[in-house]
């Protein structure tokens, strides 16, 4: 695995070489410096963490600040762990990671927080259909769940059971985006589609192999 | 730079920039559009009125209509696509606003729009 930490930054649309016209989400991502290498021996994982966009160190606490002290650089904003770098892209304290870990039309996947929708209705957040008709003399059963569960057996609703409740704002991850242009004078991936979040919000950038 | 110049570079880097005759809603044009038929490529042209011009950027379109028959043609091209061969300004019209849907309802005489004086 390889990846960096980037920043949606919005969309636009490209044609490709065929004219044909392709939607497309620009993400500002890296430069990317290694804050610190895990191992196995010292916690029991392999792992490093990089750490994105710099922030005024009056906003970082005095034990953050210690951290990024240690690495020899300006305090950053967002900090994100990732399994070993694959073979050939292995990565040492310290390093400094640009989009060229990327490479010009390979698939990658993107984790990201989606946008929160509130507390929203089973047919907005499970797509069901609502109950009953509009007409036909039946009234404010248009958007309801329906029956939850059975009588005197088992006597209670089953759990995780799909209704109403609070909408979006979960890590999700996109998997196989392809990278359609790398910039890496801008530090600026173009990628194919959609991705999930707000614009300005922070993505993971994750190649598996 | 700011989100949206990066935004914007982006679009200017991919974009092919188009060389087209400037145009507004009320001018009647030729578009000459690419048409791939398997492997053949062939262009169309679609004479009609600019009904309107919408967006900006990359994402920039214009609506071109014409009576087909007896039908009322609509045909949405965005500005930079790459299919667009060449664009010919037929007439210059006059009109008062930038979307002249109210042409919709309209047909024959009615329809006719002012010619500009050069």
């Amino acid at each position: 695995m390889s990846g960096l930490i980037g920043k949606k930054i919005g969309m636009t649309s490209i044609y490709d070489a065929s004219g044909k016209h392709i939607p497309c989400t620009v993400i500002e991502a890296g430069p990317c410096v290694v804050t610190q290498v895990k191992t196995v021996e010292n916690d029991g994982y392999e792992a490093i963490q990089l750490a994105f966009e710099d922030v005024e160190p009056r906003k970082v606490t005095k034990a953050v600040l210690g951290h990024y002290k240690k690495a020899g650089i300006e305090p950053k904003k967002v900090l994100a762990e990732f399994t070993r770098f694959e073979a050939g892209h292995q990565k040492t304290f310290g390093d400094v990671v640009k989009v060229d870990v990327f490479v010009e039309g390979e698939f990658i996947d993107v984790v990201g927080t989606t946008k929160g929708k509130g507390f929203q209705g089973v047919v907005v957040r499970h797509h069901f259909k609502g109950v009953g008709e509009s007409t036909h003399g039946q009234h404010d059963r248009l958007r309801a769940p329906g029956s939850v569960g059975a009588s005197s057996w088992p006597s209670k609703v089953a759990k995780g059971l799909k209704m109403a409740g609070r909408m979006g704002g979960r890590r999700m991850k996109k998997i196989n985006v392809q990278i359609v242009k790398l910039i890496p004078d801008e530090n600026l991936v173009v990628v194919k589609g959609s991705v999930p979040g707000p614009k300005g919000s922070y993505l993971l950038l994750e190649r598996w192999k | 730079m700011k989100d949206i110049e990066k935004i914007k570079f982006v679009e200017n880097m991919l974009a092919p920039e188009n060389e087209l005759p400037s145009f507004k809603a009320g001018d009647t044009i030729t578009v000459h559009y690419k048409i791939k038929e398997g492997n053949k490529e062939r262009i169309q042209n679609f004479q009609g009125v600019v009904i309107q011009r919408r967006g900006h950027g990359v994402t920039e379109t214009f609506t071109v209509r014409k009576i087909s028959g007896n039908v009322g043609v609509e045909r949405i091209f965005p500005v930079t696509s790459p299919n667009i061969n060449k664009i010919d300004v037929n007439k210059r019209g006059v009109v008062r606003r930038a979307r002249i849907f109210y042409l919709r309802g309209l047909t024959g005489k009615k329809a006719r729009i002012k010619e500009e004086r050069v």
